[in-house]
């Protein structure tokens, strides 16, 4: 082995990625005095997480009755019985404390007329267990999550944590026993290359939408902590659970809330019907997203799209009072004048399922640490937000639940790193001898690789093979077909040659080591989903249809566990679905309906 | 297929090679029924060149990331209508700021005025155990200024802030600053006015308006600044 060396810099703990889980999660490490650096590919307030639109959910029971046990019920069902019920039930408990927390930080909330956080309803938000829907998102308006990861980025002014802009970490350092040591970033402005040794190593980098090529995704979601753990040989969980959001701008991917519906907007197709009655009488265009963009696709591929092509349909606000639209959506207003060319005020919005959340990641418990096959914390190592499955979305996450999960697993995987400091169960380990050699042999190879091919066409064969092969509705020859060309894509990804050599903020370098991450989740995804042979949640195949003997495809004799992707051998693991809350009675398996 | 080729000229200056900036010329086929935006047409120029550099995160308007100087005025790469463009289309990074590369620019000093208006609730009152209440009419108050996507556009088409990068907060600054003034739970009220109350650090502003011209979100930051006055003048009588 060779023994390259970069320089190093010590600390308590490193937190990579300030979006919402990563700015939480240094709230509560600063805050203790821990020496902590926070590396973030762009400045904290450009995190995806800005993107959110609709809501934070917490039963705070603002508007009507609610309880954080519906709010349980809600989850299981949502996550079509694949979430683990203990941190499901540790979420749902956590998220009025969190959320008032929030709104003491600065969370500029709209209000009720008694002065209380604004609350809206959403979909599969319902009261007593599955009854009716409840108002249970808290909102700002439509820029929730603007709002928020200013809000948490101004509480982390004020407490002075340290923040490395514009820094990209690029592998994770282990030792032989497994214990996580820190991690191997490049500071973008200089190219210099850096190891941060740190007792706590804490990922918060967010999701991959960018394996599809329709997602309503940023272009740095590309999944950098799944690469990073998968090459250094932690399993990804439940790789083959994504969310396609069912309201992208048509032809932009742009995201439109489902606040809109939540605020009384309705679904049409060509034949100007709201189809969602047909397809969920009870919840109709507010049942959970997965049956949503489902009944969507059905309807465009039975004929009944809009438009020229007849490849989207219609999301319809023309109704609501002008004076609503205005107050509690007007940065759909805007975005769908500035990407659909149209005023929702006047005319409805075309809209299509797109790419939008990963349900799966890094497994973890509910305290926010990593765990191994056998359920036991990786030592020095914790991750939360959309990298982390903890797992609270299961098969299928509703909507709010990803911004509450930001904050509840941000500040219980901060805790938990303090009380392993204090307690001693993690400290400052030697580093291994050959600690930088695999970062410095990718940036090796990217600096001499000629003969290679384009990062762009690369990336583009990988975004279009997933948008192919495992969309909406997965097909049993397609994904077969599917996981060989990925295997080929995963070929040219190593040989792909950058022109640019620059030291100096150098995008094209950045642009390859991302796509390196990205064929990870790619191929974790198309391998797990090959795998599963029975429809749950997002994931639906032809193979597995609605019978009276798994309704909704749905085989729980066989399937009812999670799937764990090893990036050696690209072999497939199972674990048990945890069913046992913490302190409630366990919520016994169902079959889903709206 | 509407397609058609788009000329550009680019401000190009990757400091480990060149000895001096210069301006690029540069072409590129579009498809105006795929590319709407200006950001998805450098990423066609970037898919020609990958040395051309510059920051871009969610292409929808809301992270503030791909600002620069569009024939000759301040904007998103990713909410600028190419249709609307004048050829060649003239990129530059955002002016007064040094530059790192192309079209990136060194954000820090912007980023300094701003943590310099202590950008965050100031409540030391005991936490009670809910939210604290704020009237609808009372959160009405922050419209206009907690949308603020910190790209800067306004800051650097200032002629204030270019010459007193380091002293005057700036138009972003003050907008934020207004932002936690006008707070019904911010308490810091008379210390916020206070620090601000000084030749420069405010009073650089002169009213000029480009801020609101180029802001892309719609914010009016001279309405701010001065409202922030207004109160200035109020509590000196």
């Amino acid at each position: 082995m060779s023994k390259l060396s970069v320089p190093v810099r010590k600390f308590d703990a490193v937190i990579v990625g300030a979006g919402g889980s990563g700015l939480r999660a240094a709230i509560q490490l600063s805050e203790a005095g821990l020496k902590t650096a926070v590396l973030s590919k762009v400045f904290p307030t450009r995190s995806h997480t800005v993107a959110a639109q609709g809501g934070v959910s917490a039963s705070l029971g603002n508007s009507e009755e609610d309880h954080w046990h519906w709010h349980m019920y809600d989850t299981v069902k949502g996550s079509d019985w694949l979430g683990d019920q203990d941190a499901i039930e540790y979420m749902c408990r956590k998220a009025p404390e969190v959320v008032v927390e929030l709104e003491h930080f600065g969370m500029p909330f709209d209000r009720t007329d008694e002065g209380k956080i604004y609350q809206r309803p959403f979909g599969g938000h319902m009261s007593n267990f599955g009854e009716k829907p409840v108002r249970r998102a808290c909102a700002a308006a439509d820029r929730t999550g603007h709002a928020m990861l200013h809000a948490l980025y101004q509480r982390n002014v004020r407490a002075n944590t340290q923040f490395f802009v514009e820094w990209m970490a690029l592998d994770l350092i282990r030792d032989q026993s497994g214990q996580v040591l820190g991690v191997i970033a490049l500071e973008m402005e200089t190219g210099e290359v850096v190891a941060f040794h740190s007792k706590a190593t804490v990922f918060a980098t967010g999701g991959a939408g960018r394996i599809y090529y329709s997602s309503t995704n940023a272009f740095i979601n590309t999944g950098d902590g799944l690469g990073m753990a998968a090459r250094a040989g932690i399993a990804l969980e439940d790789m083959e659970f994504w969310q396609f959001h069912p309201t992208g701008v048509a032809g932009a991917g742009v995201l439109i809330t489902e606040g809109v519906r939540g605020e009384g907007g309705i679904l049409r197709n060509s034949t100007n019907e709201r189809f969602m009655e047909r397809y969920a009488p009870n919840a109709k265009d507010l049942a959970s997203r997965d049956v949503v963009s489902r009944a969507m696709v059905t309807e465009i591929n039975e004929g009944r799209g809009c438009g020229p092509n007849k490849d989207f349909v219609l999301l319809d606000i023309t109704h609501l009072d002008p004076a609503t639209i205005m107050k509690r959506l007007p940065g759909i207003r805007e975005i769908s004048i500035q990407f659909a060319g149209i005023d929702p005020i006047k005319a409805p919005i075309p809209v299509v399922p797109t790419c939008h959340y990963q349900m799966g990641g890094v497994p973890t418990n509910y305290k926010g640490q990593v765990v191994g096959d056998d359920a036991a914390p990786i030592r020095g190592f914790y991750a939360a937000g959309e990298v982390a499955c903890a797992s609270v979305h299961g098969a299928n996450r509703l909507g709010t639940n990803s911004l509450l999960d930001l904050l509840v697993f941000g500040k219980a995987s901060g805790d938990t790193v303090i009380d392993d400091l204090r307690s001693g169960e993690i400290g400052l380990k030697e580093l291994p001898a050959d600690y930088a050699d695999r970062t410095l042999a990718r940036l090796h190879r990217l600096n001499t690789q000629t003969g290679g091919a384009s990062v762009n066409e690369c990336r583009l064969e990988l975004q279009r093979t997933m948008q192919k092969h495992c969309g909406v509705f997965r097909f049993k020859d397609m994904l077969v077909e599917g996981v060989a060309k990925i295997v080929e894509v995963e070929k040219a990804v190593a040989q792909t040659e950058i022109k640019d050599k620059s030291q100096v903020w150098n995008t094209a370098r950045v642009e390859a080591l991302e796509l390196d991450n990205l064929i990870e989740v790619a191929k974790a995804t198309m391998v797990s989903a090959e795998a599963r042979k029975e429809s749950r949640g997002a994931h639906v195949r032809d193979d597995a249809p609605d019978t009276p003997a798994n309704p909704n495809g749905r085989d729980d004799l066989n399937w009812h566990k999670h799937t764990l992707w090893h990036r050696d051998g690209s072999r497939l693991s199972y674990k048990p679905v945890i069913m046992k809350p913490l302190s409630v009675e366990t919520i016994a398996l169902k079959t889903r309906s709206y | 297929m509407a397609t058609s080729t788009m000329q550009f000229k680019i401000y190009r200056y990757d400091p480990d090679k060149d000895n001096a900036p210069y301006m690029q010329d540069a072409s590129v086929e579009v498809d105006f029924a795929i590319d709407r935006k200006l950001l998805d047409v450098l990423t066609r120029l970037k898919a020609k060149d990958d040395s051309l550099s510059y920051r871009r995160s969610c292409r929808e308007g809301i992270c503030g990331s791909d600002a620069m100087n569009i024939n000759g005025k301040n904007g998103l790469a990713c909410l600028t209508e190419i249709k609307d463009l004048k050829q060649p289309v003239v990129l530059r990074p955002l002016p007064g700021l040094p530059v790192i590369r192309d079209l990136i620019v060194d954000m820090t000093q912007f980023f300094k005025q701003y943590h310099s208006i202590k950008p965050y609730l100031i409540n030391e009152g005991p936490r009670p155990e809910r939210e604290r209440l704020q009237s609808p009419e009372e959160r009405e108050e922050l419209n206009g200024l907690y949308e603020c996507i910190l790209c800067a556009c306004c800051s650097t088409s200032c002629p204030s802030f270019w010459w007193n990068p380091d002293k005057f907060v700036g138009p972003a600054g003050l907008l934020n600053a207004y932002r936690f003034i006008a707070d019904t739970r911010d308490q810091a009220t008379n210390e916020r006015l206070d620090d601000l109350e000084d030749p420069y650090r405010l009073f650089r502003c002169h009213s000029i308006m480009n801020c609101v011209d180029v802001c892309p979100k719609g914010l009016n930051p001279t309405r701010a600044i001065g409202k922030i006055k207004e109160m200035m003048v109020r509590r000196a009588i």
